[in-house]
């Protein structure tokens, strides 16, 4: 038992650094002066300078999070809006929905991005004929670049809003909002002074993964981006060309960043759990004394 | 509670236009010409990619195993941990996946090359150089490095359910180790695996980066295919819509066999 | 090219130094009478769409162009890149792009120019077009009228090799060294159809224009027979690759081949006995620019002395521009692979605008070419398609009756 148990940690640790170890190399290269990969010559911090002065890189990190803030907000409102939706549909309706719902989700990323770009071909051949013929001069409508990125990436949040959503409301107690009834509040006030504020740590892990997934996104974005390049799809050209370390140092700063999310929700999250372990607690013992 | 229904509306026409029309759209170009006449012409043209659908599925079927093979006992330890340490290892686990995808590919790259650190790992032993990039065993290690978290996840969240009891139960009644993991962990983790199976398969099935980047091009799979008929040299939607076509149903076909039921898929999300 | 750019910078800074007349945030010089700032509170923005690795670019202290035009200008530029002139066409092809400067070959130009996707461009805004470019380089067969392109770059298709790994008596096998066993597995391959095709097209002792179905197939087998020998079909990746000697022989352009040996001494290369392409990369507008005028202002930009010459010090192709040649630096100016002799230039050969049917044979040949297995029977797909989606419903028809029992 207890040699099973060695190689029980031996094993967690080669996996870990399987999972560890690209990316240790790729921030190790980072701090390389010579552009080879092939020797280690000196330490220098010169590709983080020229990271920051690296324009295609910058605009195109703004451009990801503008449309990750843009898309995430939208798909958040709609999303919370259709899981109150649904939550009043019939059970038939409501399998419909989700079934329309899971396939984003499940389908492979390349399709739903082939699938979007062929109706933007489509919408725009149509909508330059359409003006055309309403003007009667040729036009061509090109809606190509952040509008199409935009409604790609709202497209893949939102049924992830509404899986977050749905279950949360569905598990609420109904009478709590009967209450507020009862107690004169009109179905809109109850609905954001009861509803509304219990389901926010729902609404706001899905406003996070929808971010995620948006700053994460390359395969979408690539079929659907026209002119506009969003980070990852800038990173798809660097590793392309003529590799420089930049890209390195690029790995080792995200790195860093998401590190330091994590570790900042987990610890946010952790908090918050003691303290519901703690008030469950009391619960428990008040319980206890009352029978 | 509130019987709203106006209020899914928005999403239900946003639904519609931006996932039911497109992939109408798809279809509908499957099965035409360039005139827009009614053809099979394009799926029977993919008759001739048979060997890049027989790579891309071998290829995905032997990632998606690896991956289950090395998550199953990782998810059961972790599953076993106590819940402090548990959340902390769960989360060295999925740190990697939050690294952007294709600089974790880029990273595989250096380490593969020619002249990359392995093989200069390796030379220190007089050994080598191997070609290692440019092979499809590259593409594999690939697909299983990045999708292997994809495993994790829904292994471990149903391992924690099993309770502690069964396993020392089975034990008590005189089953081995080989037994317990036959006989009760595989059984009632069914639906985790599953899930995982679908999880890894579906992305591994369909990317083209994987391939390109670590596979030289000459590892042809599904999606580079469709790639090079929408962006790429061939420029042919018809037939890359075919191709797509083809790659949907045989997803569908995994999914039908692994997870159907919409409350599973729920907690798949 | 670090020599040379030192003295582009040192000429630049003199430049600077005596033009007086030249606005004082930019410090190019630019010729005189031109109003480069008319859209200078236009609020306008560029997509320019351009070869990967194919403008000087300010990495290395050259002159970085972009910025440069922007500063004079104060047009934003949204500077992009392609590796192929096909994906370049299926980029606009699809609406996927609204560009406004695009620099694709010869071919392509006619091609677009063939189907409308060109804007006639008005040389009153682009003074430098005559001033500058040589005639040789002007009235091409792809735009026979120069209406629609303003020439950028020409350049050769050359061998590129590594002289640690490829032995120097076999540079003389011209292309047959790309399908040479000896370097099975180190060979790196064009990852786009025509110039693959051309390649083959010359082995075989033909033109690398196809002037028919069965000259594309030809080359489709020898492009097969190639297959097991090659590394990776790549377009820009091979400057990483040959660079770190990932690969021993590989084709491409002579100007990046002359950076790639700058950067590793122990790569050399050759222009091939049977004869090459040689190619002419141009300036155009797509149809539907938004902002054509400034688009033309960006290249009449590009044609400006100093721009042109900054641009052929960087990247070390060959130029059009007779005013920056003259001011080349003569070891560059007299480098038999970006200028040869004339001798060598008749064995070689432009690209022409191909038929259609010959042009989506190439198409369909070259996905092959890259997934090669032509045997499987046509009506295995539509079978397949069907017995899957007959499972896959059985398959949930299975389990709908398995959940219904169990609710039961």
């Amino acid at each position: 038992m207890r040699r099973l148990k060695m190689l029980g940690r031996v094993y967690l640790c080669v996996m870990l650094g399987f999972l560890y170890l690209p990316i240790a190399v790729l921030i190790a290269y980072s701090f390389n002066e010579s552009k080879s990969r092939a020797v280690f010559t000196n330490f220098t911090l010169k590709w983080y300078g020229e990271l920051a002065g690296n324009d295609m890189i910058l605009k195109s990190l703004a451009v990801s999070l503008v449309i990750a803030f843009a898309s995430a907000a939208i798909a958040t409102v709609v999303g919370t809006l259709a899981a109150v939706g649904v939550n009043g549909m019939s059970r038939r309706a409501r399998t419909a929905v989700m079934v329309l719902s899971y396939v984003p989700v499940i389908n492979p990323e390349i399709i739903t991005g082939v699938s979007l770009m062929l109706l933007f071909v489509v919408g725009n051949t149509q909508l330059s004929n359409l003006f055309s013929a309403l003007l009667g001069a040729e036009v061509s409508v090109n809606g190509f670049g952040v509008l199409t990125l935009l409604a790609a990436h709202i497209t893949f949040c939102l049924p992830y809003v509404l899986f977050n959503v749905s279950p949360k409301l569905r598990k609420m107690d109904v009478r709590v909002y009967e209450a507020a009834l009862d107690l004169g509040c009109n179905p809109r006030q109850a609905f954001f002074k009861v509803v509304l504020p219990e389901l926010t740590p729902a609404i706001l892990s899905a406003f996070l993964i929808c971010l995620t997934y948006s700053i994460d996104d390359f395969i979408i974005s690539y079929f659907t981006s026209g002119t506009v390049q969003t980070l990852p799809i800038a990173i798809y050209s660097m590793t392309r060309k003529k590799v420089s370390p930049e890209i390195n140092a690029l790995s080792a700063i995200l790195f860093v960043v998401i590190l330091t999310v994590i570790l900042g929700a987990n610890a946010l999250d952790s908090a918050r759990e003691r303290r519901l372990e703690r008030a469950a607690r009391e619960e428990e013992r008040k319980a206890g004394m009352q029978a | 509670m509130i019987k709203n229904k106006s209020l899914a509306s928005p999403y239900i026409v946003w639904s519609v236009v931006f996932t039911a029309v497109p992939l109408a759209i798809v279809i509908y170009f499957a099965f035409t010409d360039k005139n827009g006449a009614f053809t099979l012409k394009n799926i029977m043209d993919i008759g001739q990619y048979t060997s890049v659908f027989v790579r891309s599925i071998v290829l995905a079927v032997i990632a998606t195993a690896v991956c289950l093979v090395l998550a199953f006992p990782l998810s059961f330890m972790l599953s076993r941990m106590r819940a402090s340490r548990q959340s902390m290892m769960l989360m060295l686990i999925m740190l990697p996946m939050w690294m952007n995808f294709l600089l974790r590919t880029y990273a595989w790259m250096t380490l593969l090359e020619r002249n990359g650190l392995i093989n200069r790992f390796l030379g220190l032993f007089g050994i080598g150089p191997f070609n290692l990039i440019n092979t499809s065993g590259a593409v594999v290690l690939g697909m299983v490095y990045n999708y292997l978290p994809y495993m994790i996840l829904p292994l471990y969240t149903i391992m924690t359910k099993i309770d502690p009891s069964v396993i020392e139960a089975a034990q008590d009644l005189g089953a081995g180790n080989l037994r317990v993991v036959t006989k009760v962990l595989i059984p009632l983790s069914m639906d985790g695996i599953t899930t995982g199976i679908t999880m890894v398969f579906v992305p591994s099935i369909s990317t083209f980066i994987i391939s390109r980047m670590l596979g030289g091009g000459s590892n042809l799979l599904i999606g580079d295919l469709i790639e090079l008929q929408f962006l790429g040299n061939s420029y042919n939607y018809n037939l890359g819509s075919a191709m797509s076509l083809m790659l949907m149903v045989i997803v569908l076909l995994c999914m039908s066999f692994t997870t159907a039921d919409s409350e599973e898929m729920e907690a798949m999300v | 090219m670090k020599k040379w750019s030192t003295r582009a910078a040192t000429a630049l800074l003199a430049a600077v130094c005596l033009s007086a007349g030249a606005p004082a945030f930019a410090e190019t010089q630019v010729d005189d009478g031109y109003d480069y700032t008319r859209f200078a509170d236009d609020n306008i923005t560029l997509n320019v769409y351009n070869w990967g690795e194919y403008i000087s670019d300010g990495s290395e202290d050259t002159l970085d162009v972009v910025a440069e035009f922007e500063a004079l200008t104060g047009i934003r530029v949204n500077y992009t890149t392609f590796d192929t002139n096909e994906s370049l066409y299926a980029k606009l092809k699809s609406g996927g792009g609204a560009y406004d400067v695009i620099i694709p070959s010869d071919y392509m130009i006619g091609k677009m120019a063939n189907e409308g996707m060109l804007e006639e461009l008005d040389f009153s805004n682009i003074p430098n077009y005559d001033k500058y470019i040589g005639d040789a380089y002007k009235n091409q067969s792809y735009d026979p009228e120069n209406k629609y392109s303003v020439p950028y770059m020409w350049g050769l298709v050359c061998v590129i090799y590594n002289t640690t790994m490829v032995d120097e008596g076999d540079t003389s096998t011209g292309w047959g060294i790309l399908w040479d066993e000896k370097y099975a597995g180190q060979i790196l391959m064009f990852n786009n159809s025509r110039d693959a095709f051309a390649i083959a097209g010359k082995m075989l002792g033909g033109s690398l224009n196809p002037s028919s179905v069965d000259e594309v197939e030809a080359s489709a087998e020898k492009l097969k027979q190639q297959k097991s020998v090659v590394q990776a079909y790549v377009m820009d990746e091979i400057f990483d690759k040959m660079g770190g000697g990932e690969a021993a022989v590989a084709p491409y352009y002579v100007g990046d081949g002359i950076t790639m040996m700058d950067d590793n001494p122990d790569l050399a290369m050759y222009l091939p006995g049977e004869g090459t392409n040689i190619y002419i990369d141009a300036m155009c507008i797509p149809k539907g620019a938004r902002n054509k005028e400034a688009a033309e202002m960006f290249i009449n930009f590009m044609c400006e002395t100093q721009i042109a010459l900054a641009n052929v010090e960087a990247i070390c192709y060959s130029t059009p521009h007779t005013a920056a040649l003259e001011l080349l630096d003569e070891e560059m100016r007299d480098n038999e692979f970006m200028y040869p002799d004339d001798d060598y230039l008749a064995l070689c050969e432009t690209m022409s605008v191909l038929p259609d049917e010959i042009n989506s044979a190439m198409d369909a040949a070259w996905s092959s070419v890259r997934s090669y297995d032509a045997t499987g029977n046509a009506w295995i797909m539509p079978l397949l398609l069907v017995v899957m989606l007959a499972l896959a419903i059985f398959g949930f028809v299975r389990k709908a009756i398995r959940r219904r029992k169990r609710d039961y």
